[in-house]
């Protein structure tokens, strides 16, 4: 079965305050990777958290996961303080709300997922000796150990250089592809966006702006009215569309 | 992607496996100090007894004499095994308190847990109230218990109002801790000389009280709540990675702590009443478990009490051998042995462990 995440007039408040509303979105399904992009501060992080259950607020979330797996977070913060290695922190996420034997099958996907992200030099290294980078991939590691089948990734990349870039977000799309996982993705990097996201969510100052496939959604237009920039969109030499920025809006 | 075959014995589940059976080899080796200090803490008394003594009284031996059994079994046995329950409880309700609140310096004393326990039995020794008056044996121990709930289900009920952050809940803890220090000041100044000794005496903390029901009643308070964090340790150990963390794993994070800390309550509770302060077994227990053996609470939370029951009952031994034929209130011996302890293991250890 392949899952699907719908979202309608949903919105985030902290007590009287109104920080996110009326996100609507088209029905995401199972495969599709969709990235959701805004400013600093737009309500990207409390959008995740909302839909992950973290927060309260009015609207709608459908979340069609079928019989296994489920809605699985990564939030932006990946600082920790705690003793434990690598591999004791993504099996530790692998057994929650399972049995509390550690069997083969639970090491040998642990195992698994060290390799897809080639992680496996740091698997025996504390949490708290890693980099922001090295965080960031284990913490990715914590989420898709999960097996999830709508994967809510809050800037997974930030702290990555170029290289780990283009590698854990080709695995992302690869993922869900071949897994049928919805895939929602907070990014800045709006050229990554082209070359990973199916769809574009936009979202500025808690409201959203849009939401369509990716060369409707990311136009010099829109680069104006959101980012404040003026910029086009070419062509690599692969042929994939890139934003290239000019300088700071002229009125 | 690639294939996890590639994974070398070094990097893979085998080196997870051989982790685990270090670890498993730590906690075997806290088992064995800790039935030595036992053992030892049995044979050190005005009459002195050598281990091969103190065991075979133990086993039952029929070369032992009737004396030396009664003086083992009846006199020094209680307060032997009080050191290891109330040293397991007090390591363990601390280990906790840093785990659900995220802070190294949260534990029973901290938090002021211990404090509302001294005023609650300085009530019922200098005024002689009683919070369950028809209870008039166990009236000191029974106040204590009493204002150590209280204190510690204020602390659970204040972190459950919104804006509430861990950083609060300690800052409120110690202002629990200034505010029962500044009550049971009061209560010393009211008190006749008499009751005033008794009142000194009783916040040192000592293992003296220590009685078989008195053991009893701890042991199967201990027993009840072990398997509970037991049984939560995955949920346990994924709050150390964050709040959110824990949230995006599926733990519901709200009734993980409102449980964990009600059993906390009545684990630091209990001790307290029956032996009085015991100041820093709760926090120390914890850091050298947390050092020796990491935070995954299948092996920390029973390398926490392993700590704490040790401590508490080499601190027993030692009370006993400064001056020979006196035995020092324990929680002052506590502080003294365990500071130097803590701090020469920080000083060596070179990974962070908070």
């Amino acid at each position: 079965m392949v899952a699907s995440l719908q979202l309608h007039q949903v919105g985030v408040r902290y007590g009287k305050q109104s920080v996110l509303s009326e996100i609507t979105t088209p029905l995401l399904k199972g495969g599709e990777v969709t990235a959701v992009i805004g400013p600093n501060a737009a309500g990207k992080s409390s959008l995740f958290r909302r839909i992950a259950g973290l927060l309260e607020g009015p609207g709608q979330i459908q979340v069609d996961v079928g019989v296994s797996g489920g809605v699985c977070y990564m939030p932006q913060d990946t600082s920790v303080n705690t003793v434990l290695t690598v591999y004791e922190s993504i099996l530790l996420a692998r057994k929650q709300g399972r049995d509390r034997k550690v069997g083969d099958e639970d090491l040998e996907v642990v195992d698994h997922i060290l390799s897809s992200l080639r992680i496996e030099n740091i698997a025996f290294k504390g949490l708290c000796e890693l980099s922001g980078g090295q965080r960031q991939l284990v913490s990715l590691a914590q989420t898709l150990v999960r097996d999830p089948k709508i994967l809510l990734l809050d800037e997974p990349t930030s702290a990555l250089d170029l290289n780990r870039q283009v590698e854990v977000l080709t695995l992302i799309r690869t993922l869900a592809r071949e897994r049928d996982i919805c895939v929602m993705l907070a990014i800045h990097d709006l050229n990554q966006v082209m070359r990973v996201a199916d769809r574009v969510l936009v979202i500025d100052a808690g409201t959203m702006i849009t939401c369509g496939p990716v060369e409707d959604v990311i136009t010099p237009d829109l680069l104006r009215r959101v980012y404040k920039v003026d910029g086009r969109i070419e062509r690599c030499s692969r042929l994939c569309p890139h934003v290239m920025i000019d300088g700071p809006a002229t009125h | 992607m690639a294939s996890s075959s590639s994974l070398s014995l070094q990097t893979g589940r085998g080196a997870y496996r051989a982790l685990v059976n270090r670890k498993k080899l730590v906690l075997l080796a806290l088992v064995i100090v800790l039935l030595v200090s036992v053992v030892a803490d049995l044979g050190i008394g005005p009459a002195r007894y050598s281990m091969s003594e103190v065991i075979l009284a133990l086993i039952g031996s029929p070369d032992v004499s009737h004396q030396m059994s009664v003086v083992i079994w009846d006199i020094r046995m209680p307060t032997a095994l009080m050191a290891v329950i109330v040293g397991a409880a007090l390591s363990a309700a601390g280990a906790q308190m840093q785990t659900i609140l995220n802070n190294p310096l949260a534990s029973p004393f901290t938090l002021g847990i211990s404090a509302a326990a001294s005023f609650g039995a300085s009530l019922a020794l200098v005024f002689g109230i009683g919070l369950l008056p028809w209870a008039i044996e166990y009236v000191v121990s029974l106040n204590a218990l009493i204002m150590a709930l209280a204190a510690a289900l204020f602390i659970h009920f204040m972190s459950q109002r919104r804006g509430v952050t861990v950083e609060t809940i300690v800052l409120l803890g110690i202002t629990l801790v200034f505010t029962f220090n500044a009550l049971l000041a009061l209560v010393q100044y009211l008190a006749s000389e008499q009751a005033l000794a008794a009142v000194v005496f009783w916040t040192m903390g000592s293992l003296t009280r220590a009685t078989w029901p008195k053991v009893v009643i701890t042991s199967v308070v201990l027993l009840i709540c072990l398997p509970i964090f037991m049984r939560r340790a995955w949920g346990l150990t994924a709050l150390r990675l964050g709040e959110d963390k824990a949230a995006s794993f599926g733990v519901n994070v709200r009734w993980l702590r409102l449980e964990t800390m009600l059993v906390v309550s009545l684990l630091a509770a209990v001790p307290v009443a029956f032996v009085g302060t015991i100041g820093f077994i709760g926090i120390v227990g914890p850091h050298i478990a947390r050092m020796l053996i990491g935070e995954d609470q299948r092996y920390f939370l029973p390398a926490s009490v392993l700590s704490g029951a040790a401590i508490l009952s080499l601190t027993s031994v030692i009370s006993k051998s400064i001056v020979p034929g006196t035995i020092f209130p324990i929680g002052i011996i506590t502080a003294l042995v365990g500071v130097p302890f803590l701090f020469s293991l920080i000083m060596s250890n070179r990974r962070r462990s908070w």
